[in-house]
């Protein structure tokens, strides 16, 4: 598992989830098999057919004082909550600044907020809106205000590919050490978009679960009952670090950021690829570029939205290319789908799994599609092998963007 | 009936201190929006529109960028 170039490794990881505020509650939580998804109780639920979603387990405002809350975006208070954490548990006590970089990404960036202001633009006119209007709305908003915290002068970037963000922004920072234009990365995603407009809107492609009278139940990857994707909100943040700077420092490393595969389908807007050409070569190249073999990787952390189009796709890919033998986890069956926070939190969950060799489960497969040719982990979490193994996640988004980033043990 | 200098300067330290979570009991008359407290310049078009709400003044941005210190803002919305 070498290839001779600059090698990244992980040294902190931060999460904020419908599962829990943090990483332990989260990871304990996807480890008991709990879902995060709950009843809308809003008032606009009677305006869009899907009642139900995948809310953060603590509500970011709660975390942050009220003077800094209001001047950010929702999905920009994940972003800073699961950047300060992964920040603190990485324990940086000193680094250059112009070797300091941050990409984060979101889907969709302020939305809420562009959706609050206009109401307020409408009714109270342009001299009543926040002054921070603009820096919450920016999708690149959480990405700057992480690097003013930690004080990264190196670069801050945001990606934005729909559900890939948040890999792509992984990958991004992975190829920004290797490159040597940072030593330390704070890299991840970020989402806050349960909103009717943007259920209204999934739900006119269709692309959304309807089962309302069993929510907790309605985010299945692979079940032949799937009838769509949960919507979810987080971030996820992990703090990538060259080895040599690592190491000098002495910090607890918990994998190798050992790669990153992207591609791009070519094909439609906003369904996968039939044949999973796209996916394919995201996944072969991740092989290459982490120097890798198929028969490396243990566990798979796959992007299984719960859409009957997409979920089998994968698996066939994932046997084509890597083989039938990893431990294939979709996590969104207990999360919901955090879009361009997704890759970040799943590559938090792939980097625990390679740490404690524990390959979290699947919840709701009650019957498996008869397409799926690969070693789903249903319901209890299973045991990775000894020795140096490999995982990967996949994250695929519309516009037909595929990313799949791979971790190894050291 | 007008508004005293101590019940000026107690609204606007309320509005300081939820905008910018600094103590409403720093908010003194002397004290400079840049220089002492640290405020920026979105923040003070923040502090602004919500003084002109309190207080039911309009402060146009050509005098707003006159008010250096706190007592500045309380002789404006006195006078």
């Amino acid at each position: 598992m070498s290839t001779g170039q600059v090698r990244v490794v992980v040294t902190g990881l931060g999460a904020t989830t419908p599962l829990g505020g943090d990483v332990a509650s989260t990871w304990s939580a996807l480890l008991a098999g709990q879902s995060g998804v709950s009843t809308i109780t809003a008032d606009w639920v009677d305006s869009v057919p899907v009642k139900f979603a995948a809310f953060s387990a603590v509500d970011p405002t709660e975390v942050l004082p009220r003077p800094e809350s209001r001047r950010l975006d929702r999905a920009e208070q994940f972003a800073l909550v699961a950047a300060r954490e992964a920040w603190a548990h990485a324990a940086i006590d000193k680094v250059d600044p112009e070797r300091l970089g941050v990409v984060v990404g979101s889907g969709i960036g302020g939305i809420t907020t562009i959706l609050a202001a206009y109401d307020t633009f409408k009714e109270k006119g342009w001299q009543r809106l926040s002054p921070f209007t603009v820096p919450m709305l920016m999708p690149n908003g959480s990405a700057g205000w992480i690097g003013i915290e930690v004080g990264a002068r190196a670069g801050v970037h945001a990606t934005v590919s729909a559900c890939a963000t948040g890999a792509e922004s992984i990958g991004y920072a992975i190829e920004m050490i290797r490159s040597g234009r940072a030593d330390v990365v704070v890299a991840g995603g970020t989402e806050a978009a349960i909103h009717p407009l943007n259920i209204g809107s999934f739900a006119a492609m269709r692309a959304m679960s309807t089962r309302n009278d069993e929510p907790q139940r309605a985010s299945r990857p692979w079940d032949k009952g799937r009838d769509g994707f949960v919507l979810g909100e987080g971030a996820g943040i992990l703090v990538l670090e060259s080895e040599e700077h690592a190491l000098a420092r002495g910090a607890t490393i918990y994998a190798v950021a050992a790669g990153v595969g992207y591609s791009a389908d070519a094909h439609h807007i906003a369904q996968p690829e039939p044949t999973g050409a796209g996916v394919m070569l995201a996944m072969r190249r991740v092989l290459e570029d982490a120097g890798i073999t198929g028969q490396d990787i243990k566990h798979v952390n796959a992007h299984a939205t719960s859409t009957p189009a997409g979920d089998v796709v994968e698996t066939m890919a994932i046997k084509e290319v890597i083989g039938d033998h990893p431990l294939v986890s979709g996590t969104k069956s207990m999360t919901g789908h955090l879009l361009g926070g997704a890759g970040g939190i799943e590559s938090v969950f792939t980097v625990l799994a390679l740490h404690e060799r524990r390959a979290p489960g699947t919840i709701n497969v009650d019957d498996l599609d008869d397409g799926v040719e690969v070693d789903i982990v249903r319901d209890e979490p299973r045991a990775l092998p000894d020795g140096q193994i490999a995982a990967i996640n996949n994250s695929f988004g519309f516009g037909g963007h595929d990313v799949a980033v791979a971790f190894t043990t050291l | 009936m007008a508004l005293t200098e101590q019940e000026i300067l107690a609204g606007i330290g309320k509005i300081i201190n939820e905008i910018t979570g600094i103590p409403a009991t720093e908010v003194t008359p002397e004290k400079s929006f840049v220089d002492d407290l640290d405020i920026d310049s979105l923040s003070m078009v923040e502090i602004a529109v919500a003084a002109q709400d309190e207080f039911g003044v309009e402060i146009p941005d050509d005098q707003l960028k006159h008010l250096k210190t706190v007592k500045d803002v309380i002789n404006f919305i006195q006078n």
